[in-house]
């Protein structure tokens, strides 16, 4: 079936690009990769297709057994309905253009490239895996493979310390997330005996009621499983408290930061909270904490946002802050908005990813923002594409980032609960500083004076087509993925889109209410966003010493933001510096002085007496035959006491 | 007399031996005997490993009982027997065992060049006594093995092992020693009870509580150590230090399943009221492996150290999924055992190669590696993976069963053992990144070669098996499915026992069910004596 070829393309163009790579030469390996991804994006977008026009019926297609023991039984198997096509789709299509763009970036790298294009597919096939899963544990192999994956590209550019550092930080707050999701896989076991989705989904009812002691206290046991199953999604999606990794991964080729960003990885924690809609439906309190944390990281990323002078590390945080706006939604119950924001998001964050690439291209690998200025010129279709990207995130009428945005902060507004009106007021307020820096970067990147180098000014050019038409297409989904997709995602459409692959509890009639927000909340978000265009014209073109002036001003509260609100430093101090050093003592003094203390004091015994007495080639060996001598006579002297 | 119509288990025990009276009798200079007796142990294993295979096709998972069974009198008026047979529990440590000699042999081809004949000759008599003691179903047969194993061991890490072989090899016995004394008494003390040594009939036999706690105490003291299990662990990290590299892969692939799968066959079924009453015992103890050993490990700066420590830790999972006393627990613990036997043997493999090139274990010493032996860094990597736990590789497997099989129990208990995923993580891209990512600068490692043809002839099965288990591990686990049921059932209705023991002996019937059996077997054995 296509549904399989667009999940196993791209493993098959990995393997090939990556075992047969130094075979079959760079440009081989990587038009077999590509190729992978095409015949992917092309499957699996027929795939949708067929779902959301077509009429095909949902179901899975089973693939063979993965594990079992006793009543335990997860599978291989593809889901096929509304929300794994729909990750297909954009999963593979943005992939592919990342594939395609990637021959033009990584063109000048020193080494060959086969090893990137094989890790590319499969970042991307482990991101299928996730999104296709029938039951946790394969979304489980997904969600690690992925993490596999974006540890092998962040480090991709090995002998740089500080990218091993970014890669190995990436992998292990990951799996500090991940070992709360595996306990919650393991005890959606115990409290349905079984992982696989349809069944989970059909007993969800009846254990509403059930109750699960832990930390002192019996909690409502489908919460117990909310907060576990969050706190992973929180890893991967990179919320506040481990959202640590996210920013560093930028040490990978701009690319991989690309698809980090857009399509595979951190979407996978706001999918897996849509995916498991019908168990969060009966976990208030597990929803009432997704807004309240995705609120914050929406509001705390954009703060950071606005002091960070690294391009990458701009957009970076504004990804951080765009998936605070994804949980937002979800947590009110508006799974389908969530996922609206999720794939418009995936179009705009890869354009200002890669277009951010094409930039460091031409300025011959400078990141900073204070180095560059007065390029726009230089590179037309860059500027022009970074402008489309910027206004799709700042939530601009009519481009994508307008529609999904607005929906979101509908929805809280309309719940009308305190923590939806948190998450309004996070939302409105990151809303502003959106549009702030992304224009605060526009201006810094592509305005005023060139503040680079004269030899780096003279080399400024546009990017290749084969960089070029990648950006152009995502330009072109950033502009119409959000009015192209709003009737069927979250419009009068929705009903019949999702089906039931994302439950609405009885009580939770939030999409449906979308439309009836009043029209003055309805503008907010727009008026934000034109505040904060303003507000960044009115610092970086009208007035340029403000920044300066304000930074010191404000000290504190600066160095604060610049430093991204120390969460690095108080990691390092409460968490690996303890860590390290109680590592160091348990082997010196637990292992090395207390346990070895008794048995080396025998042994010193044993060995003293034994040079003594024998003097053979081997010490050891005297000692071998001495103490099978002992044993035998134990043996043999026990065998008479018994008889 | 059993499936295959011969011996079968008996051959493949006791073939290595012919292998090694060849070996004995090779005549000539150093040079041919010593190529002469590297071929022969070669083929031996080979040999061996094939007839292991019929074990693979002609082993019928469905039977929980054992199977290729034989048993011929020894000692009758004591009721020992040289018994062999066996079960789902033990089928895979035959071929794990069988598997990874070749390998060892094939590892050690250039890296032994002393002493040859001898070394061969030790691997040999090893791989015997291994395969004898995972097929044994008499005690006394068992012990033999059991302590048999120890002897060619000593002899592989004190002869060619590294500088502190003496010190490494001492404490190895020290340690050891104890354990097994009280194991020997414990044997005696079951003897005494059931009149016979005979394994078949210990496993149904009903051992009164008070005994069964002590025994099992004397069980785990021989045990613990064997597996390791914390506080009695730190023979292992020398021992592996000074062992040759094949002698870390067979310790750390098979030797260390020997206490694991001890109280598999001897503490849960045969003292299951003690197995329940000290599980939160091993609990605490093997959480505290898996933290403990595991920030060890982080703090190494000996390759060969840090792998040790790994495999202390990996062991503690093993030995929570066991004492879950369920399924999945114990599934997990089975399948966590394989798959470490496979991928920490690999992983002291993958040392081994490049301590044969600049001779030595230091990781400062290294760095930068992948640029020049990027096939080596990719099998690293994969076994790497594979030890943290990646889905995909066997690694996964066994955790995530134990994972769930621990949460049946408690909740803190599966989500501290499950520690692992991270602090394993954190010891082993950090060991990655100082050997094989950054810059190359050290003049000597320049010249250093990628993986030679034998070198990976050596990887591919461990790479084949470690993503099979993976992928598909139901090729394996169906091995022991019926077996760890029938375990997990018969230790339920032990502990279910005395209330159904006054219900059957009314109805007077002979009833399947092994609270029956257990109870009829204590009453024959007492009109024995």
């Amino acid at each position: 079936m296509i549904y399989a070829a667009a999940v196993f393309a791209p493993i098959l163009g990995s393997a090939i690009a990556g075992l047969l790579g130094r075979a079959i030469g760079d440009r081989a390996a990587q038009a077999v990769s590509i190729l992978g991804m095409v015949i992917a994006a092309i499957c699996g977008n027929i795939a949708f297709a067929e779902l959301a026009w077509g009429g095909a019926e949902t179901g899975s297609v089973d693939l063979g057994t993965w594990i079992s023991a006793g009543p335990f039984h997860a599978a291989w198997a593809l889901r096929y309905d509304a929300l794994s096509a729909v990750m297909v789709a954009m999963v593979t299509l943005i992939s592919t253009m990342i594939h395609i763009y990637s021959v033009g970036y990584m063109g000048h790298d020193e080494y060959p490239t086969y090893r990137f294009f094989s890790y590319l597919s499969l970042f991307t096939f482990a991101m299928l895996m996730l999104v296709t899963a029938d039951n946790l544990v394969q979304l489980f192999f997904g969600w690690e493979g992925v993490g596999l994956a974006s540890y092998l590209l962040i480090g991709y550019w090995y002998e740089k310390p500080s990218a091993c550092a970014a890669a190995i930080k990436a992998f292990l707050v990951n799996r500090v997330a991940d070992l709360f999701f595996a306990v919650g896989i393991a005890l959606v076991f115990f409290v349905f005996g079984s992982v696989e989705f349809p069944a989970i989904f059909a007993a969800v009812g009846q254990h509403a009621g059930e109750t699960y002691a832990v930390l002192g206290g019996s909690w409502p046991v489908l919460e117990v499983i909310g907060v576990l199953l969050f706190i992973g999604a929180m890893g991967k999606s990179a919320q506040i408290g481990l959202h640590t990794w996210l920013p560093d991964a930028m040490e990978g080729p701009t690319p991989v930061s690309a698809l980090i960003h857009a399509a595979t990885m951190v979407t996978a924690g706001v999918f897996l909270v849509a995916r498991m809609s019908p168990l969060l439906e009966f976990a208030p309190t597990v929803k009432a904490l997704i807004v309240i944390v995705g609120g914050s990281t929406a509001l705390f990323a954009a703060t950071v946002g606005c002091t960070q002078n690294d391009i990458k590390r701009v957009i970076a945080y504004s990804t951080c802050s765009q998936l605070g706006y994804m949980f937002i939604a979800a947590g009110v119950g508006a799974y389908q908005v969530s996922i609206f924001h999720l794939i418009t998001h995936a179009f705009f964050k890869a354009l200002l990813f890669l277009g951010a690439g094409s930039v460091i291209h031409a300025m011959s690998g400078e990141q900073d923002m204070r180095q560059m200025g007065g390029i726009w010129k230089k590179v037309p279709v860059t500027y022009v594409v970074m402008w489309i990207g910027n206004l799709a995130l700042a939530g601009i009428p009519f481009f994508a980032g307008y529609y999904s945005k607005d929906a979101i902060l509908e929805a809280n507004f309309d719940v009308g609960t305190g923590v939806g009106l948190y998450g309004f007021v996070c939302g409105v307020a990151a809303a502003f500083l959106t549009a702030f820096y992304s224009w605060r970067l526009l201006i810094m990147t592509f305005h005023g004076k060139p503040r680079a180098e004269a030899g780096v000014m003279a080399h400024v050019h546009e990017s290749p087509a084969v960089m070029l038409v990648p950006l152009i297409v995502l330009a072109i989904g950033a502009v119409f993925s959000g009015m192209g997709f709003h009737a069927q995602f979250v419009g009068e459409g929705w009903h019949e889109f999702w089906r039931s692959a994302i439950v609405n509890g009885p009580g939770n009639h939030v999409l449906a209410d979308l439309e009836r927000v009043p029209e003055s909340i309805a503008l907010l978000p727009t008026v934000m966003g034109v505040l904060g265009i303003a507000l960044a014209y009115g610092m970086y073109v009208a007035a340029p010493s403000l920044p300066g002036a304000l930074a010191r001003a404000f000290g504190p509260i600066y160095r604060f933001l610049l430093n991204k609100w120390y969460f690095d430093e108080l990691y390092d101090a409460v968490l690996v510096r303890p860590a390290l050093a109680l590592a160091r003592s348990l082997w010196q003094v637990g292992d090395a002085t207390l346990i070895d203390g008794v048995p080396n004091g025998l042994a010193s015994l044993a060995t003293d007496s034994s040079a003594q007495v024998v003097k053979l080639q081997t010490g050891s060996i005297a000692i071998y035959a001495f103490s099978m001598l002992i044993g035998l006579v134990l043996l043999v002297t026990i065998y008479l006491l018994f008889r | 007399m059993n499936q295959v119509g011969f011996p079968l288990l008996s051959l493949i025990t006791f073939l290595p031996l012919l292998g090694g009276a060849v070996i004995m009798s090779v005549r000539g200079d150093e040079a041919t005997v010593a190529q002469n007796a590297r071929w022969t142990a070669l083929w031996t294993s080979l040999i061996v490993l094939g007839l292991s295979l019929i074990l693979w096709w002609r082993f019928d998972p469905a039977l929980a009982g054992f199977q290729f069974a034989e048993s011929l009198p020894w000692l009758p008026e004591f009721g020992v027997g040289y018994r062999m047979g066996v079960d789902g529990i033990s089928v895979l440590f035959v071929l794990l065992s069988t598997l990874l000699t070749p390998v060892c042999i094939l590892a050690s081809w250039e890296a032994i060049t002393t002493r040859v004949r001898e070394f061969m000759l030790a691997f040999l008599v090893l791989e015997t006594m291994m395969v004898g003691m995972f097929c044994a179903l008499d005690f006394v047969v068992f012990y033999m093995f059991f302590e048999g194993v120890l002897i060619p061991m000593y002899l592989i890490i004190g002869v060619w092992g590294g500088p502190r072989r003496v010190y490494a090899a001492i404490k190895f016995f020290l340690y050891t020693l104890a354990g097994s004394v009280l194991m020997l008494l414990a044997l005696l003390a079951m003897w005494h009870f059931a009149g016979t040594t005979d394994m078949t009939v210990l496993l149904r036999t009903a051992f009164p509580q008070t005994m069964q706690y002590w025994l099992f105490l004397a069980f785990l003291a021989s045990f613990a150590v064997k597996v390791p299990m914390w506080p009695v662990h730190t023979w292992l990290p020398d021992a592996h230090v000074e062992a040759p590299t094949a002698g870390s892969v067979i310790l750390a692939g098979v030797l260390l399943k020997m206490g694991a799968y001890g109280f598999l066959r001897f503490s849960v079924p045969m003292l299951p009221q003690a197995s329940a009453y000290f599980a939160p015992l091993m609990f605490t103890l093997s959480v505290v492996a898996v933290i403990y050993t595991s920030l060890v490990a982080l703090a190494q700066t000996d390759m060969k150290k840090l792998i040790a420590y790994s495999s202390v830790a990996h062991m503690g999972v093993v030995t929570v999924g066991i004492f879950s006393l369920n399924i999945q627990g114990v599934s997990g613990a089975l399948f966590q055992m394989l798959s470490h036997g496979v991928v920490s043997g690999a992983l002291f493999l993958c040392v081994g190669v490049i301590y044969d090139r600049m001779h030595t274990r230091e990781i400062a010493r290294y760095g930068g590696l992948s640029d020049r032996m990027p096939a080596y860094a990719l099998t690293f990597m994969l076994f790497m993976m594979a030890s943290v736990g990646l889905p995909g590789t066997s690694g996964f497997v066994g955790e995530i069963l134990v994972a769930i099989g621990a949460l049946r129990v408690n909740f803190w208990l599966a989500l501290l053992s499950s520690t692992g995923m991270i602090l394993g993580a954190a010891y082993m891209l950090y060991l990655y990144r100082r050997v094989l990512f950054g810059r190359l600068t050290k003049p000597d490692l320049r010249g250093i070669l990628d993986l030679s043809p034998r070198e990976a002839l050596v990887f591919a099965p461990l790479v084949v098996v470690t993503l099979w288990m993976g992928v598909y591990p139901s090729s394996f686990s169906h091995f022991f499915d019926a077996s760890v049921a029938a375990l997990v059932r018969n230790q339920q209705a032990a502990m279910a026992a005395p209330a159904r023991h006054a219900l059957l002996t009314m109805a007077g019937e002979e009833v399947v069910g092994p609270g029956s059996r257990a109870v009829s077997a204590v009453g024959s054995s007492g009109d024995a004596r």
